[in-house]
């Protein structure tokens, strides 16, 4: 991950881009927080939370990937950090996607597949956030 | 003659490993076949694709006819024959459950593009054939404003209405074409949430009891455990005080009840949980056994345990009965009725069941009306088609079977609530002076007024 001998300037991460960055951790991570509960009480509302939550990460997840692709055409330097960061991205959509649609389960039916996803996302929702937001490091430099 | 059943063997399976991932047909009878649950990412599914029936018509059984003696109705579901011959409909739609998931908003939207826009009726509506010959051109509303109406019962001059919350009666007398007054509550009936709307109802045949069907307010319990209070069971309830018990229970959605003539058993058909896969799990008919429970939401045809119930409990598992015959997965069985002698031969002994249609299927199943045969009081073979055609072979469906019944003077009746049609299947009478002793031109004008007036 480390990148060395950089010496083209980097943008820093626009500050609307950051915020839909910032939304996904506590979306992810309130999913994940909520499945765990359904997990523990059988109550089947912390079920429902989740679906929500993961349904609601899913939209600022679509946005960011969005602006990450274009980021990434535009430098026209498509490695190190903002290739690592639309990666990070690119992975969240995809296990986001399947975790709404293990979410679509009745009841149960959500188990265990839904809670361990949603665990992977809380993590990788952070690691995304940490790297995108590294580029606002310095002198706004990717470092 | 050997060599002739082994190539036809290997041309079977080489048949069904060419099928690959088709469904594979449902099973039906007392012993199914139960294959393991799938556990897809999205339910396979095959949503109506509605279409009016312009020239085309139901297809019926050699030897019988059938015409559309009600059009325009207001979401038609179950059907009552009045002794003097009057057709009673119910109309309505009711539920209205929340949507509390991202899911439920999406799959209500797709759902409903496979169902009537039709505004919901809330009414009775009465159909009369005054001379007999089969057409209804009596037309009155018997009873307006009411709540989604579905369990039609007549007994002891009493006319009983399942509305979705509550069961109510008219004072009713022969010849009768409207209500004289407001109906009385005889009891009220589980609403809350209202996931499965529908109240069918049976009288007992002294008219002490009713029996009303209440369905499951989730498909698998995913609105809550404290939601499934009351539901999924049917009531027996006392007509003389409205005091009610559970007469039986964990019977998911137990959409029509008849009571069987001669025995006096209560019969049910009821609807299975979905998304389980296009083979699970099957809508069934049964005898329904007092004190008896049926597995829902803990276990499925008798003791398959359903993963997806939490808090699970092993010890109801134990308990649970297994239905007597297999309908087939996801063919939604919306009536139920016994047969007459008058409905012909091959018709004599069994019951008429009217499916609704699958959603949770890419190949889809039901949408018709089939006749399971009965000898000694029992199923006994396999289902008949008796009224095919409302899912076309082009792939649109016309029509969806609800409520069937069967009139004594050898008719079925059925309720479409797709085209919002009443249909009427009868044995074609070849020779008028041969049937004259028991055709409905012979029958007499019992309670009816010289003139139809009012409709």
């Amino acid at each position: 991950m480390a990148e060395t001998g950089s010496r083209a300037p980097m943008r820093a991460i626009h500050p609307l881009h950051a915020a839909l960055l910032a939304a996904i951790v506590p979306l992810y991570l309130g999913a994940f927080l909520s499945d765990h509960a359904y997990s523990r009480t059988y109550q089947i509302q912390w079920s429902n939370f989740a679906a929500w939550l993961i349904a609601g990460a899913m939209v600022f997840t679509g946005v960011a990937l969005l602006w990450a692709l274009v980021d990434l055409v535009r430098e026209g330097r498509r490695r190190g950090r903002p290739l690592v960061y639309f990666l990070l991205l690119a992975a969240i959509f995809v296990l986001g996607l399947l975790d709404s649609f293990i979410h679509t389960r009745d009841a149960w039916g959500v188990m265990p597949e839904g809670l361990i996803l949603s665990s992977i996302l809380a993590v990788l929702a952070v690691a995304a956030t940490w790297i995108g937001f590294s580029g606002l490091r310095g002198e706004g430099r990717w470092t | 003659m050997k060599r002739s059943t082994l190539f036809a063997a290997v041309a079977l399976a080489a048949l069904a490993a060419a099928c690959g991932s088709d469904p594979a047909p449902p099973e039906y009878g007392a012993n199914p076949t139960i294959p393991e649950r799938e556990r897809p990412l999205l339910p396979s599914m095959k949503i109506a694709d509605p279409a009016p029936w312009g020239d085309q018509r139901p297809q019926v059984p050699e030897g019988y006819v059938v015409t559309a003696i009600a059009t325009g109705l207001g979401i038609p579901r179950q059907t009552l024959v009045l002794p003097n011959g009057d057709i009673l409909v119910a109309e309505g739609r009711g539920g209205g459950a929340p949507r509390l998931r991202p899911k439920d908003i999406i799959a209500t939207f797709i759902k409903a593009e496979g169902t009537s826009s039709a505004a919901s009726g809330n009414r009775l509506t009465l159909l009369r054939d005054s001379n007999g010959d089969g057409v209804y051109e009596g037309r009155t509303v018997f009873a307006a404003n009411l709540n989604a109406p579905y369990g039609l019962a007549l007994v002891n001059g009493q006319l009983y209405v399942a509305n979705q919350d509550a069961l109510v009666r008219f004072p009713y007398r022969d010849g009768q074409t409207r209500a004289d007054e407001p109906p009385v509550k005889v009891a009220d009936l589980p609403s809350a949430i209202n996931h499965h709307w529908t109240k069918s109802l049976a009288a007992s045949a002294d008219g002490r009891f009713l029996y009303v069907g209440i369905g499951s307010n989730s498909n698998i319990t995913e609105r809550g455990m404290a939601a499934e209070v009351d539901r999924a069971m049917v009531w027996e309830i006392d007509a003389a005080t409205g005091a009610h018990r559970p007469y039986a229970t964990g019977l998911r959605n137990p959409t029509a009840l008849a009571i069987q003539p001669g025995s006096n058993l209560l019969w049910a058909v009821v609807n299975e949980r979905d998304e389980l896969g296009p083979n699970l799990v099957p809508d069934y008919l049964t005898s329904v056994r007092e004190g008896g429970f049926y597995g829902w939401p803990y276990s499925y045809w008798g003791r398959n345990a359903d993963p997806r119930v939490r808090p699970q409990d092993p010890g109801k598992v134990a308990l649970a009965l297994r239905p007597d015959y297999a309908l087939g997965s996801h063919v939604a069985a919306l009536g139920v009725a016994f047969s007459t002698p008058a409905m012909g031969a091959a018709f004599a002994d069994g019951v008429f069941v009217g499916e609704h249609g699958s959603w949770n299927r890419s190949v889809p199943v039901g949408y018709k009306v089939v006749f399971i045969p009965f000898r000694g009081g029992r199923p006994s073979g396999p289902p008949v088609d008796f009224l095919t055609g409302f899912h076309g072979r082009d792939g649109k469906t016309r029509g969806r079977p609800v409520g069937v019944t069967v009139d004594p003077r050898g008719a079925l009746i059925v309720a479409d609530d797709l085209s919002n049609t009443i249909w009427r299947v009868a044995p074609l009478r070849r020779s008028p002076a041969a049937e004259a002793p028991s055709g409905p031109a012979a029958q007499p004008e019992r309670g009816r007024p010289p003139s139809a007036t009012p409709y």
